[in-house]
C-alpha cells in the first residue's frame, strides 16, 4: 500500500509489523515522534503480546532492552545525539553480551555548542561499540531496513545489536510516498526470535559478567568473529529482501559509473540522492564521474569499497562529522580500503550541525576536485569568514 | 521527455501550521499522481517565530533534499513576514507569489517595490471568520491551488477531509479552502 507518511511514521509502522516484545525508549528531538507513534500504537492495542515502557533516561530506555533482550524478548529503541550518547555504554554492553538489540538512530549533531540539527557524528562515536551500523538514504530504505535489522541482528550467526541510522530532520521530518508493507510479507521474512540462550527465573544466567585477562580476549575475539560472518548474513538478507519485495537497495556498497571513472564520490545517508543525480548530471556532459554509496558502516565493506574504488584517480568523500585532531571518519574507513592503491583523496565535511548542503555546494565541490583546483586531504564544506578567540 | 518539478517554499510564523500546509499539499499531490515530497526547516518550535517548509511535486521520485533556493511559487501564511524575512528570495523570473495580505495585490507590489506576479488574499479574517482563529494554512493551501492549478481541487479537499479527524474541524476547514480557493480563481481571472 503506496501512502505519503512521515519519516518517523515509515519506521514505526515497520517496527509493529516485525512484532516486537519489548520497546523501551525515552524521547529525544528529532525521534521523538517514532517513539511517539508506537506508544499509540501500543496503547491502541496494535502491538500485540509487546510491552511498551516509558524510561526515565536513555541510559534507563537501553537497560531496559538489556534485561529483557536477555530474557529472550525481541527489542527495539530509538534515540539520537545526546541520547545515543548516554546510551552508549549500555549499548558497548550489549555487544559484548550478544543482545540483538535494534535501535533507529536518528542522526543528529553533538553538544556543545548545542545543536538539534542533523549531521552523522552522534553514530561515528559509536564506530567502534560492536554495533552493526548502516545508513539510509530515504524514508523507503529506513522503513525496509527495520525487518533486516532484526533478521540478522537476531541470526545465530552473528548475534550483536543493529544500530539504523536515518538522518533527522531531512528523514524524519520529510512527507514522502513509501510502499507500506504488510504483515504476511514481514513474516515470511522474518521468523519469530528464537534465542539461543535466554534466562528465566526457573534458569538464572548471568550476561557481562566478570572477565579477568584470562578469559577476556576471547570474548572480544568472537564478537569480531561475529562481525565478520555478519558481512556474510547482511549480504544475503539485503539479496533475500530484494526477492521478496522487488525492492533491490543493493548489498553493502552500491557502486555506479565507477568502472571507467576519474572521479568516484562516496556518499552516506539522506544526501545520496542529491550526489547521485549530480553525478549523472556530469555523465551527461562527458565527464568521467561515479557514485559510490555506502550502506553498511559496521561490519565495513572493506572488499567491496576497495573494488568500487580500484580504477579511481581521485575518491571524494563527503563527510558529515569530523574526528577532531585527524580527518573525516569515512575517508579514515576508506583509505584503509584503499591501502596500496594510490588515488587522490579528497574529502569535504558537509552539513554540519545542520547547515542546508544546497545541490551548488555538491557541483561545486565535485567540479573543483575533478578540474584539480583544490589540494588533497581533508577539507570543510561552506564555512563563514570568523576570528579565533581562543589561540 | 520533459520532467516536471514543482518546487513551493512556504513562509510563516510558527502557529500558524506553515508545516502542515507543505505536508497537506505533499498529500493531495500525490493522490493527483506527482511524486511528493515535503519538509519544514527546524529550529523554531515555538509560536511566532519566522518559519519555512518546503515542497517538491514531480513525474520522477525525489532525491533532493536540500532547501529550496529558486521556487517556482512561494506561499506566505503572514503578511508581518514580508520584510523581515526575504520571501521573495530566489523566485523564478515566472513565478509566483501567493501572499495572506490584508490589501490588493498592486498594493503588496508597489510597497515591496516587487515586479512579478503577486497575489494577495485576507487569509486571516477569513481564518478568523470559519474557525474562530487566525490558523492560516488551510486558506493558503486553498488559495494557492486557487492560484496555480498544480493539484486538483478535488484532490486537495479529500486530503483535508483525511487530514482533520475531528468532523467538525474538517467541515470547517473545507469550507475554508473552497472560499479560499474561489476567491483566488477569480483574482487570478481564471
Amino acid at each position: 500500500m503506496r501512502k505519503v507518511v512521515r519519516g518517523f511514521y515509515s519506521i514505526a509502522y515497520s517496527v509493529k509489523l516485525c512484532r516486537p516484545n519489548v520497546i523501551a525508549a525515552y524521547p529525544i528531538t528529532p525521534q521523538t515522534e517514532i517513539v511517539e507513534n508506537l506508544a499509540s500504537m501500543y496503547a491502541n492495542g496494535e502491538l500485540g503480546e509487546c510491552e511498551y515502557v516509558t524510561a526515565e533516561s536513555e541510559f534507563g530506555a537501553a537497560s531496559i532492552l538489556v534485561g529483557a533482550s536477555a530474557a529472550g524478548a525481541r527489542t527495539f529503541t530509538a534515540t539520537c545525539s545526546q541520547g545515543l550518547i548516554l546510551m552508549s555504554e549500555v549499548l558497548i554492553n550489549a555487544a559484548g553480551m550478544r543482545l540483538p538489540i535494534v535501535l533507529v538512530n536518528t542522526n543528529r549533531a553533538l553538544s556543545a555548542p548545542l545543536s538539534i540539527w542533523n549531521d552523522h557524528q552522534d553514530s561515528m562515536i559509536l564506530r567502534d561499540a560492536g554495533l552493526m551500523q548502516i545508513h539510509v538514504e530515504s524514508n523507503q530504505e529506513a522503513h525496509d531496513m527495520v525487518p533486516v535489522a532484526f533478521k540478522v541482528a537476531e541470526n545465530h550467526k552473528v548475534m550483536l545489536p543493529f544500530m539504523i541510522n536515518m538522518d533527522g530532520y531531512k528523514l524524519t521530518h520529510a512527507y514522502e510516498p513509501i510502499d507500506l508493507l504488510d504483515q504476511e510479507t514481514i513474516d515470511e521474512f522474518l521468523p519469530s526470535y528464537d534465542p539461543p540462550v535466554y534466562m528465566t527465573t526457573k534458569n538464572p544466567l548471568t550476561f557481562g559478567s566478570y572477565a579477568p585477562p584470562q578469559y577476556y580476549a576471547e570474548f572480544r575475539v568472537v564478537m569480531q568473529n561475529a562481525m565478520d560472518r555478519a558481512r556474510k548474513e547482511l549480504e544475503n538478507a539485503y539479496k533475500e529482501w530484494a526477492e521478496i519485495t522487488g525492492r533491490d537497495w543493493g548489498g553493502h556498497v552500491v557502486a555506479e559509473n565507477v568502472e571507467d571513472a576519474e572521479l568516484v564520490a562516496i556518499a552516506m545517508g539522506s544526501l545520496t540522492g542529491m550526489v547521485r543525480d549530480v553525478v549523472s548530471e556530469l555523465r551527461t556532459q562527458g565527464k568521467k564521474v561515479g557514485l559510490l554509496k555506502i550502506r553498511t558502516l559496521r561490519p565495513f565493506p572493506i572488499e567491496e569499497v576497495r573494488k568500487a574504488l580500484k580504477n579511481a584517480e581521485k575518491i571524494l568523500v563527503f563527510e558529515r562529522a569530523v574526528s577532531f585532531g585527524h580527518e573525516g571518519p569515512v575517508g579514515m574507513e576508506v583509505k584503509s580500503a584503499c591501502f596500496g592503491l594510490t588515488p587522490e583523496f579528497y574529502s569535504f565535511a558537509v552539513g554540519l550541525g545542520g547547515r542546508d548542503i544546497p545541490r551548488e555546494e555538491i557541483v561545486k565541490i565535485i567540479g573543483n576536485v575533478y578540474e584539480g583546483k583544490v589540494e588533497q586531504g581533508f577539507h570543510f564544506g561552506t564555512v563563514k569568514p570568523f576570528e579565533e578567540v581562543i589561540v | 521527455m520533459v520532467s516536471i518539478l514543482i518546487e513551493v517554499r512556504f513562509h510563516g510564523r510558527g502557529g500558524q501550521g506553515v508545516v502542515t500546509a507543505a505536508d497537506i499539499l505533499a498529500v493531495a499531490g500525490f493522490k493527483d499522481g506527482y511524486y511528493t515530497l515535503s519538509f519544514p526547516t527546524f529550529g523554531a518550535e515555538k509560536r511566532g517565530t519566522p518559519v519555512a517548509s518546503f515542497l517538491r511535486l514531480s513525474d520522477k521520485p525525489i532525491v533532493s533534499r536540500d532547501e529550496i533556493y529558486y521556487p517556482d511559487y512561494v506561499v506566505v501564511m503572514d503578511p508581518t513576514v514580508i520584510g523581515p524575512v526575504k520571501v521573495e528570495a530566489g523566485l523564478k523570473a515566472e513565478g509566483r507569489l501567493i501572499a495572506n495580505y490584508p490589501k490588493g495585490s498592486e498594493d503588496l507590489k508597489r510597497e515591496m517595490g516587487w515586479d512579478f506576479e503577486v497575489y494577495t488574499i485576507n487569509a486571516t479574517k477569513m481564518a478568523m471568520e470559519h474557525l474562530g482563529r487566525p490558523i492560516t494554512n488551510t486558506a493558503m493551501v486553498g488559495a494557492f491551488v486557487g492560484a496555480t492549478n498544480v493539484i486538483k481541487l478535488e484532490s486537495l479537499l479529500e486530503t483535508i477531509e483525511e487530514w482533520f479527524t475531528n468532523k467538525e474541524l474538517a467541515e470547517k476547514n473545507l469550507k475554508l479552502v473552497k472560499e479560499a480557493y474561489e476567491y483566488m480563481r477569480k483574482v487570478c481571472g481564471w
